[in-house]
Formats: structure tokens, sequence, C-alpha cells
């Protein structure tokens, strides 16, 4: 099973990395979700994925999943999700202001 | 158990949340910044006097015992960052009072100045791991705000660069942590050391470490520092300043952390490509430093000379070495701070920041010209002045671990560290005066003292390096000996 999400996380790595190389600044944002998915998935993985029951101590299992990888997942998930909307807004502003969604023109003029 | 250590980190936060209600009163917000800060100053002196007298002083977040909890650790070395942290935010902050503009401090300019420091206080007291990502994600998000705060079009275009990097390198960082967690299965940064040191640090641990280098070079600049030039150009004087004084250091306490803490098995790799980047870092900081006539550009460079020198400190690695990077580091806050400031004035009086554009400053402004000259000796570490004590240290480090060129390297780029700001000197300050007064584009009212209150404690510095090596020795003995920061943490006995 790790070995099956090991090769997941490396594609989804690989399309990530790829989009965040593209022109367009919509193409990056979208390949930084992508890896945010995959290095959450590694995190899960990391942690090890032996079967067992849901950590709720409620349930009486004999055996539970690893807790701590959860937590820190949902920990990066939120720090994840406002770093998005901060930059989907700033990328909003810079198209409206600069006039471009092209990182090859965001360079600008040095007199600026 | 010491409740005081996490006093730098919720007084900034606590008064923060309180000043975003406050969005009007601009007045209020300005006093109570500057109450926050100056109340974590005194906290971080006195946090030290203890250090001194007791030894580390830790915390155990929710009484939970050390690897199960969140431990805070106030060992020397943090405890004098953060020190001089509160003194540089200090001194930016009333700088910031003068020029930074209404518009900006209606907009939460003073809450997200706050945060920062939250988060870069968090960032030198943590003992674990995961809560260092997100101190330094703290630190991050009020960065970028800070950044693209006022919205002109170079700080869009900047803060889309560094937001960028900053992203690709958190998720660098947590890709690290899983498999330090996956190979340790511990978060807590003394009980990482222990394990680490029982089963030995192997080629695939080295290979997590070199992970971490590459995520803590890319926040401190080291030899990743593609994106730093354009990105501190970009924002106003003030919150410049605060970046280049404060950011790349706490990228440089992280990785001195990391290799003195955990990873200081494997020397003969990892600190030699630590000494090998750092000199890289140098040499290329240097260049970009004598290659520009921008004010700005030519600062940034010399932001990136210093985190090359202090780091080569680490790479000797010898208790010279540390002690000299310590020494170093604290200068180096205080003297990027200053020296950006003074740019940023000259940038503010003339309304250019090309070099080929103004001359002849010192006949209008003399203090601000003067001010600038021993700033400058001071970076090039001219004797009687604070940078030479730790450059010195620094080589003679090199030199003992038999790196000679590194120590070579580090004295060559000295020069041409004072090449570069002695041409900001020469062209800014001396010629014909161009600019009369009234033709001149800003006053320096307000702007004097903050600046005068840095100049001060870099030649304090200076003068007195024996008043305070009793302390940066004993944050240099807290760094060569890890087992003193395991026993503060731990105690007697560590778990397995």
């Amino acid at each position: 099973m790790e070995t099956l999400m090991s090769f997941l996380v490396g594609i989804l790595f690989m399309i990530g990395t790829y989009l965040i190389l593209a022109k367009g600044l919509l193409r990056i944002i979208l390949g930084t979700s992508i890896i945010s998915h995959a290095v959450h998935l590694l995190i899960l993985t990391m942690g090890g994925l032996k079967t067992g029951g849901p950590p709720l101590l409620g349930l009486k299992n004999t055996s539970y999943t690893d807790a701590l990888p959860q937590a820190l997942i949902l920990t990066a998930i939120v720090i994840n999700f406002a770093v998005t909307a901060l930059f989907l807004v700033l990328s909003y502003r810079a198209y409206k202001l600069v006039g471009t969604d092209d990182m090859g023109q965001m360079r600008g003029n040095a007199d600026e | 158990m010491n409740n005081i250590v996490i006093l730098p980190i919720i007084i900034p936060l606590i008064m923060g949340m309180i000043l975003v209600i406050f969005r009007k009163s601009i007045q209020f917000q300005r006093w109570m910044s500057l109450i926050a800060i100056a109340a974590v100053g005194s906290t971080s002196i006195y946090l030290m006097t203890q250090i001194k007298g007791h030894g580390m002083q830790t915390l155990q977040l929710g009484g939970w015992q050390a690897p199960f909890g969140v431990s805070m650790v106030a060992d020397m070395f943090a405890v004098l960052l953060l020190a001089t942290t509160s003194f540089v935010a200090l001194c930016c902050l009333i700088y910031a009072f003068g020029s930074i503009g209404r518009e900006r401090e209606s907009y939460y300019f003073y809450p997200m100045f706050l945060f920062l420091l939250t988060g870069i206080n968090g960032s030198f007291l943590t003992g674990d791991i995961f809560n260092l990502f997100v101190c330094f994600e703290v630190m991050l998000i009020s960065s970028y705000v800070l950044l693209s705060l006022g919205g002109t079009k170079i700080q869009l275009r900047e803060s889309i660069k560094y937001v960028l990097v900053n992203i690709i390198s958190s998720f660098l960082f947590l890709l690290a942590v899983a498999y330090l967690y996956a190979m340790t299965g511990t978060l807590n940064l003394a009980h990482l050391s222990v394990r680490i040191a029982e089963v030995g640090q192997d080629g695939l641990m080295t290979t997590v470490a070199i992970l971490f280098l590459i995520v803590f070079s890319l926040k401190a600049a080291l030899f990743l520092f593609f994106w730093l030039p354009g990105s501190y150009s970009a924002p106003p004087t003030a919150v410049a300043a605060v970046f280049a004084a404060l950011l790349t250091k706490v990228g440089m306490y992280a990785i001195f952390r990391m290799f003195t803490l955990v990873f200081y098995h494997e020397p003969q790799v990892t600190h030699l490509i630590i000494g090998i980047l750092g000199g890289l870092t140098m040499v290329l900081g240097a260049f970009g430093a004598i290659a520009y006539w921008d004010i700005k550009k030519i600062l940034a460079y010399n932001v990136i000379v210093g985190v090359g020198l202090i780091m080569s400190g680490l790479a000797a690695f010898t208790s010279t070495a540390i002690t000299g990077s310590i020494y170093y580091l604290i200068h180096d806050i205080i003297i990027k701070a200053l020296i950006f400031l003074l740019g940023g004035t000259m940038i503010h009086l003339t309304g250019t920041s090309n070099l080929k554009d103004m001359s002849g400053l010192i006949r209008t402004h003399p203090y601000v010209g003067w001010m600038f000259f021993i700033a400058a000796l001071s970076l090039a570490g001219i004797p009687p002045l604070s940078g030479f004590i730790g450059k010195v240290l620094i080589t003679k480090g090199t030199f003992e671990a038999s790196y000679f060129w590194l120590g070579g390297i580090g004295l060559l780029t000295s020069l041409l560290v004072l090449y570069s700001v002695m041409k900001i000197f020469m062209n800014g300050f001396w010629g014909e005066t161009l600019l009369s007064e009234d033709m001149e584009k800003g006053t320096t009212k307000g702007l004097m003292f903050p600046m005068g209150c840095l100049l001060a404690a870099t030649v304090a510095l200076g003068f007195g390096a024996e008043g305070i090596h009793e302390y940066v020795s004993m944050a240099a003995e807290g760094l060569l000996r890890p087992e003193l920061y395991i026993e503060a943490v731990l105690g007697r006995n560590p778990m397995p």
C-alpha cells in the first residue's frame, strides 16, 4: 500500500512541478495546490498505513491508526488554505493592476 | 518549568489581536505596539539573567511531559537573538511612525508588524520541529501582507514571486518533517537528537538533513538567494529594514539549531556542504553588491554576503568559529536594519534610488552622511566597531578547522563589501550638491532618532564586546554541547 501511495505522491509532485514552471499565473497556483495534496498524502503515508480503528477512544478497538500525522495534516491543510486564498487574491490584484497574468511579462522596468 | 518563556510569543500576539479592533485610532495603535515590543525586550533581558543563573529555561505547554507535548526552550542563543530582535524591531517601528504613511497605518500595519514578531519569537523559542513550521508560517504570512500592503505595481509583482518561493519551501519543509517522522517517530527536537544519536546518522538521515538544509537555505538566502534582491527592494523602507534584519536570520537560526542539535554526527558531509554554499553565497553576493548602481540592490546583496559569512562559522564547527558566528549574527541584525534605514532615508530625500542621479547630500544632511560612514565601516568590520570581533573569530575558526579557502573568501569579500558601501557614500554624499533644501522630496524629521539608537548600539557592541562575551560564550557552549539542551528538555533520564 505504501509503495502505491509513494507512486501516487510522485506523480502528483511531477504534475505540480510541471504546472509551476508554466507561464500562466493561474496554472502556477493550481500547481501549488496539487503539490500541497501530494505533501499531505506523503505525511499520511509516512506515518504508516497499518490497519486499525480510527483514533476515537469510544470505539474500543484493540489497535488504532497513528493520530499524530492526522493532526499535522489538519494543521498543514488550514495553513495552506489561507496561503492559497491570499495568493489567489494577490494574483487577482496583480492582474488588475499590471494587466497581465503572463509571468514572462511580470519582470517590469528598472525605472518604476 | 518557567511560564515567562511563553511571554515573548503571546504579548505581541494578543496585542496584535487587540489592535485589529482599533483600526482608526492610529495614536493608540502606535503607543500600544511600542509598549508591546518594549515588554518583549525587557522579558527577554530578564530571561537572560535567569538563564545565566540557572541554566536553560523550558516550558512544557499544557503540562504534558517533554516528548509528548510541545516544549518551549529558551537557551542563551535564542534569548540573545530575541533581545536583539526586539531592540531592532522597536527602532524600525519608530522609523515607521514618521515614514510609513496614514494609508498603510489605518490598514492594519501595526497588527501585522506584531504578528510578524510573534512568528519570529516563536521560531526562536520553540523546541518542536512542527511547531517551528507553524511559527515560520505565522511569520511568512505576515511578511506576505507587509510586503504587498499598499498595493503598488512593483510590490504586487515582487510579492507574487516571494509568496511562490516561500510556498514551495514550506512544502519542502513539510516533506522533510514527514520523512523525519517516519524514520524517528518523534517531533521534539531534543528527543530527535537522542533518537538519531542512538541509531546513528546513516546515509538516509543525512539525505533528510540536506533536505532541511535546502528548506532553511531558501529562507535564509544561503546560496538559494535569487528571490531576495527583488523582494527586499519592493516594500517601504521600515518594512524592508525589518525583513533584512530579521527574516533571513530566522532561517539561519534554524540551520544553526538543526545542525548543532540534531544532525551533528556527519560534519564532514553536511557542514562541508554548508561551507561550500557559504563560500559561494559570499562570492556571488559580493559580485552583486559591486555590480549595481541602485542603492536598494546594493544593500540587498550585502544581506546575502552576511549570510554566507555567518554560515562559514557554522561550517568550521569549532568553539571559536561558533562564538564568532553568534557575535556576527547579533551585529548583522543591528547593522542591516541601520544601513537599510539610512539607504531608505537617502531615497526618501532625493526621490531616486539610482546613485548616478544623486550627489552632495553631506552639505545639507551632515548627520545622515556621517552616520552612513560609520555604519559602512562597521559593516565592513573596521576594528573599533561591532563587525570586527565576529569576523576575526570566524576567520580564526575557519583557519583552525583548516578551511583556509573559506576564511580567505570571507576576508576578500569584506573588501568588496567595503567598496560597495563606500560607493554609495562617495557618490551620494560627496560631490556637487544637486538638491537645495527646498527641492528635496522629504524631510528627516522624526527619522533621525531610531537611526541614532541603532548607531549607538553598533558602536556600543563594538566597544563593549567584552561585556557581552560571557553571554555569547554561554550561547556557543549551549550549541556545541547538545546534551545540555537534551537534559534541560527531557530531564536527567531521557526517554528511549
